[in-house]
């Protein structure tokens, strides 16, 4: 078996190298862009609303330098190998000249580093760990990153809900949780408040009750939980169930329909902070892309089809400006990003890659996500 | 930690091993018969969610009506495995087997995300199910009663197939030699259907609880549960059905006490299942209540 695996490592190694012969530019040739994303497994839902914002871009702006635009999407399983293997994929056998992707900031540390070997630039619509674009010339991406994101809440959370304990549940399995808890516990402490219960789970984990009794004994005033949507849904449920009746904090992971769809009625009051509400749309190009969005698709526009559009706006813009799909152009177009009118606010492109924006505070009311308030850093 | 506090953990833990054991009971009692590990059992556990889901959702069917249809179509689903899957490699050695149940396992867990789709659906909870009871400070779920009493009716019923039966007596004679009991005129393969027709109705059972207690489905949702079951029923006694009990009672307490006493640990519990596995697999490879290997 072993020795199977390895003869075939060689042989895709070998026909990857013959296969690259320098194919050239011809006019009206399509230029090939890639998607990476989470279509299945556990953060599916933003996968599937970020290609679908990508699919709405790409019908209001399919060309870029006169040439057609070839879309790949490679799913990653939600899986951080199959992130790497993929953009691996789209280099070696799609020959993309930009990518689109990963989701999630686990999944984007992984595929990173491929893309930066290889000089195709790559723009994550919403990994938000600072360390995906860290050293990483080739890497960009168009949300906030963490430490501003938890900052914003443990500042909204001690001024506005007047809390002053907080309890914490946060999945060491994935990169961001770890992250931006880390970023809301400090800056909460900075404040004045006191962290009175820390607790971890596992992504894919269903059972939190033992979790959820620890920080019931401790009496929090507020419970922060930076995990994705199906985790935050599982535990709203189980600490209604406890009877933990404390204000719920969550971040951008928790703004998939399946909150609601799992939640239900438990999830009612939820406050997360957020890229995107269609309440916010700042720019012509954002009302124009809630309109067509709400027409192709028939649901409401919501911040990571938002996001996955912006990326797709963002590369087009910087290969415009370069005036060439050339990797390295593209690159130094990408980073001197300037006042971009994206769906999702103004974009700017500061060191290390990041976009500086605006961030949006929502609760769940009625069902629905509905919109508290904008914060600009 | 006081007393409300411990009571509290400790239904916790109940409420967690209990379903654990129900769905190790139905993979026990597959191997118990067939000496064949079937690792598709959490995914048939799977399929049974999303049949007694699409029954609510699709045919709008009330939870009584749609649940036994469901449990009596993943009965079917697993007949029907056994036909396709298992009975072409009957006279194979094991490891064969062994490969083809994680073949059909991906096939399912696969044929789930074509069909089903990868995005996770919320389950449905019927009302009976999801009161909440209150004594002082502790407080549980209706369902945390449900699931202990209806993993006994299961485990019962499982004895007395096994144990008061003809059929239970020809898998026990399978169990023991295949070959004399088909010289004896048994129809082996008939018999071999029941049994998974049996485990695979009691998957569905333990899928349908655990999820309306979680209620959270989707394609990939039987991998951890299938696998902590393995890990109840080896802990158990691979083999005995009241032993797979037992083992989810002790996995679900070590899992929720392992968080109570070292909340800063919790997200290591399963590597606690997983370290369970492999002490008992060292130490005492037949499980706390399995029969002793003959040398």
């Amino acid at each position: 078996m072993k020795r199977l695996l390895v003869v075939l490592l060689v042989l895709t190694l070998a026909f990857a190298v013959m296969g690259t012969p320098a194919a050239a530019q011809k006019k009206g040739e399509p230029v090939r862009i890639g998607m990476y994303l989470p279509m299945t497994g556990g953060v599916a839902a933003y996968g599937q609303m970020e290609h679908a914002g990508v699919l709405v871009a790409n019908k209001m702006q399919p060309t870029v330098l006169g040439r057609p635009i070839e879309l790949f999407l490679v799913d990653t399983k939600s899986d951080k190998i199959e992130a790497a293997n993929a953009v691996d994929r789209l280099i070696k056998k799609e020959k993309v000249k930009a990518i689109i992707g990963e989701a999630i900031s686990g999944n984007t540390l992984a595929g990173g580093p491929i893309a930066d070997k290889s000089k195709v630039p790559m723009v994550s619509p919403t990994a938000t760990n600072p360390l995906v674009t860290q050293n990483r010339e080739y890497v960009f991406r168009v949300c906030f990153i963490d430490p501003f994101q938890g900052e914003m809440a443990a500042k909204y959370a001690f001024d506005v809900l007047g809390a002053r304990k907080a309890a914490m549940m946060i999945d060491i399995g994935q990169d961001y949780c770890v992250g931006l808890g880390n970023f809301f516990a400090k800056s909460f402490i900075k404040q004045g408040g006191k962290i009175v219960a820390m607790t971890y789970c596992q992504t894919g984990d269903q059972d939190f009750t033992a979790q959820l009794s620890t920080i019931m004994a401790a009496k929090p005033d507020v419970l922060y939980l930076p995990n994705y949507y199906t985790e935050v849904a599982l535990t709203c449920k189980q600490a209604n169930e406890l009877g933990l009746k404390v204000p719920v904090f969550t971040a951008d992971g928790a703004q998939a329909p399946e909150l609601l769809s799992i939640g239900g009625k438990d999830v009612e009051g939820v406050i997360l902070t957020a890229h995107f509400a269609k309440e916010a749309a700042v720019t012509e190009l954002s009302r124009q892309y809630v309109a067509n969005y709400e027409k192709e698709t028939g649901k409401e526009a919501s911040g990571f089809d938002a996001l996955g559009a912006d990326a797709y706006f963002l590369i087009l813009d910087a290969m415009t400006r370069a005036k060439s799909t050339d990797g390295p152009k593209v690159r130094e177009a990408l980073a001197n990003t300037k006042n971009f009118n994206g769906v999702s606010g103004i974009i700017n492109v500061g060191p290390d890659g990041n976009a500086v924006k605006s961030l949006v505070l929502l609760h769940v009311k009625d069902g629905k996500f509905q919109y508290l308030a904008t914060v600009n850093p | 930690m006081d007393f409300s506090l411990i009571a509290q953990q400790l239904i916790n833990a109940v409420s967690l091993g209990s379903l654990y054991g129900l769905i190790a009971i139905g993979y026990t009692m597959v191997y118990g018969i067939l000496r064949l590990i079937n690792f598709a059992h959490g995914d048939v556990m799977m399929m049974g969610c999303f049949f007694a889901f699409y029954g609510i959702m699709i045919f709008s069917m009330p939870w009584w009506l749609s649940f036994p249809i469901a449990i009596v179509l993943t009965a079917f689903l697993g007949i029907l495995i056994d036909r396709g899957a298992y009975r072409p490699v009957r006279n194979a050695p094991r490891i064969s087997a062994l490969i083809t149940a994680i073949g059909v396992s991906f096939f399912l867990e696969n044929l789930g995300l074509v069909v089903f789709g990868g995005r996770p659906k919320g389950f449905p909870r019927p009302e009976i199910f999801g009161g909440i009871y209150t004594f002082g400070d502790i407080r549980f779920l209706g369902l945390s009663i449900w699931v202990p009493l209806i993993a006994l009716v299961l485990l019962s019923g499982i004895l007395f197939l096994v144990y008061r039966t003809r059929v239970g007596r020809a898998m026990r004679c399978i169990s023991y030699d295949m070959e004399t009991t088909r010289i004896m005129g048994v129809d082996v393969n008939r018999i071999i259907a029941i049994t998974f027709a049996a485990g695979s109705a009691a998957a569905a059972a333990g899928g349908i609880l655990w999820a309306m207690k979680y209620p959270q489905i989707n394609p990939l949702m039987g991998i951890i549960p299938g696998l902590k079951a393995f890990v109840a029923a080896v802990l158990g006694g691979i083999g005995n059905v009241v032993g797979a009990m037992l083992g989810g009672l002790i996995l679900g307490m070590a899992e929720i006490l392992l968080v109570a006493i070292r909340p800063d640990l919790s997200g290591y519990r399963d590597a606690i299942a997983f370290g369970i596995l492999i002490l008992i697999l060292l130490f005492r490879p037949t499980g706390l209540m399995g029969e002793k290997l003959p040398e």
